[in-house]
């Protein structure tokens, strides 16, 4: 068993990328993350000799990790939903690229400068592209301290796996509320070997490595995008992640993710006391998205219902799992408002009277 | 065993450390915890909160609305708290600064005389650890020697000469609990 302590998101997300052996940090403050940074800025360096640098402005930090990450370093970067946006063109060449490295978004409430309390209303911008291109990010969304802290190993392994960005999205509350979590073990930094695609100097043995997203000539372009899309598939097929309970005899499902998962399972255990069997599938990789379990769960369920801290984004994955076989509602409240079990609890009971 | 509590009260009261006491007391006998702290406007407004859960179980939802014990250190707290304790629950608050006290009596309302107290014992600061000492006598969450070893965890090294002085206002606490002070 690991060590245990009790902490904030924000800085187990810290504390777990120095131990997973990370090589790079590049950031700019923004609340509600701003601890990551201040956590690493004091703990980093000394312990593992990490860099940890903040940058003038979060273009700055993205076009960093792109250079960094191109270098075979294990790399990051955390911001809040208006410093991801203006990531958003860094991230689209990374991608284009097939350059490995993590990156954390803290979602606050917006859309603009918004608010800095916690939103899931970067769902779409996170797993739809919110840059150009047909590209994507594997998106795994923690619900609790432990698996902001676990998130982070598992991201950098899997982005390494397949040469593509990873975004854990948060949001403001998993961020600053503390819980016990387990902690891993420190990862030597110095084990870890070079990628031979890396670009850190081209020896007499191998013609040079090439990093780029520019492919001029179209055919060539379009041969880049179809390898991109075969990578895509595989990752589809291989790395879809969900968590499911009191699925077994559910008549109504709940979908939800993060903090919004959380409060969901809360409105169940209240709905479960009355009699109502209600289930919980939360999705844990946003994209690739759990499609499948969710069109098994419409075999039996009269409905489902989306709790979203936002205007109702994911609601829309879930129906096109579900493909009009049930009526699928979303229940989301906006702007750094958080909804309360007993809310959707009531949206539960409409439901229910509706459906018999 | 699953307690919802939250503290409440003016920022520098020191009601986050308070919840972060219980937490890491509840980590230390082996529950599970959650510490969720007001986070909003209202923060800059000069109140502050946090919801604090210790349980045997996982823990769902970090944010709620109802509470089996709810510790209000000023007015404000007091009238924004009072109808969120369950009934039967405990409504525990410093009785020096209250001009309207609560008024339910489905609940058990415990006035604890804290911030008197504490210019008795010759430090204000101290004063949310006798209401953390009346709210373990009452509640029975975690035990106190756990509270203290909790303390050793929570305050930096530099502040571990004012241990002693925490465990006086704990223990302070617990006997005005015990002893049912009138309002």
């Amino acid at each position: 068993m690991g060590e245990l302590r009790l902490m904030k998101g924000n800085e187990a997300l810290a504390e777990a990328s120095i131990r997973a052996g990370m090589d790079a940090y590049f950031g700019y403050p923004i609340t509600p993350q701003s601890e990551v940074l201040e956590y690493l800025t004091r703990e980093a360096y000394q312990r593992t000799g990490a860099t940890i640098l903040q940058a003038e402005s979060e273009v700055a930090s993205i076009n960093m990790l792109y250079g960094a990450g191109g270098a075979g370093g294990r790399v990051m970067t955390s911001s809040s939903s208006p410093g991801i946006s203006l990531m958003q063109e860094g991230i689209s060449y990374i991608a284009g690229s097939q350059i490995p490295c993590l990156i954390v978004n803290v979602n606050r409430g917006g859309p603009g400068l918004g608010t800095i309390q916690p939103s899931q209303g970067d769902y779409f911008q996170s797993v739809k592209g919110g840059g150009h291109g047909d590209y994507r990010l594997i998106v795994l969304a923690p619900a609790t301290v432990q698996e902001m802290a676990d998130f982070v190993l598992d991201g950098f392994l899997l982005a390494e796996k397949y040469r593509n960005p990873v975004l854990i999205l948060t949001d403001g509350a998993l961020g600053q509320m503390m819980e016990k979590v387990e902690l891993r073990d420190q990862v030597d930094r110095s084990v870890r070997p070079v990628p031979a695609w890396a670009t850190v100097g081209k020896p007499d043995s191998r013609p040079a490595n090439v990093l780029t997203s520019l492919f001029i000539q179209p055919e060539e372009m379009e041969q880049v995008n179809i390898a991109l899309q075969k990578k895509y598939a595989e990752i589809e097929a291989a790395e879809v992640k969900y968590q499911t309970v009191h699925m077994e005899d559910a008549d109504m499902v709940l979908v939800a993710y993060g903090l919004s998962a959380r409060i969901s399972r809360k409105a169940m255990e209240l709905c479960r006391a009355n009699g109502m069997k209600v289930g919980l599938i939360r999705p844990i990789t946003l994209w690739p998205y759990p499609y499948q379990v969710i069109r098994d769960a419409a075999k039996q369920a009269k409905g489902f219902l989306t709790v979203e801290m936002n205007a109702g984004q994911m609601v829309e994955d879930v129906r096109l799992a579900v493909n009009g076989q049930r009526p699928v509602e979303h229940y989301g409240r906006m702007g750094g408002i958080i909804p309360t079990p007993e809310e959707i609890v009531s949206v539960l009971e409409r439901m229910y009277a509706s459906a018999s | 065993m699953h307690e919802e509590v939250i503290f409440a009260g003016f920022g520098g009261q020191g009601v986050l450390s308070m919840g972060q006491v219980l937490s890491y007391a509840g980590m230390i006998e082996n529950k599970e915890v959650c510490w969720m702290p007001s986070y909003g406007p209202e923060m800059r407004g000069g109140t502050a909160n946090c919801i604090v859960q210790v349980a045997d179980d996982e823990i769902s939802s970090p944010i709620i609305g109802r509470f089996d014990t709810v510790v209000a250190l000023n007015q404000p707290s007091l009238d924004k708290f009072e109808h969120a304790v369950k009934p039967g629950g405990t409504l525990i608050y410093d009785s020096t600064n209250i001009i309207e006290p609560p008024t339910r009596t489905d609940i058990d309302v415990v006035p604890i005389p804290a911030s008197e107290e504490s210019v008795r014992l010759k430090n204000t600061k101290i004063m949310n650890m006798i209401v953390l000492g009346a709210y373990i006598e009452k509640r029975g969450t975690v035990k106190i020697e756990t509270v203290l070893a909790a303390l050793r965890k929570v305050l930096p090294e530099r502040h571990h000469h004012l241990i002693p002085l925490n465990e006086t206002a704990l223990n302070r606490g617990r006997e005005l609990a015990r002893s049912g002070v009138p309002v």
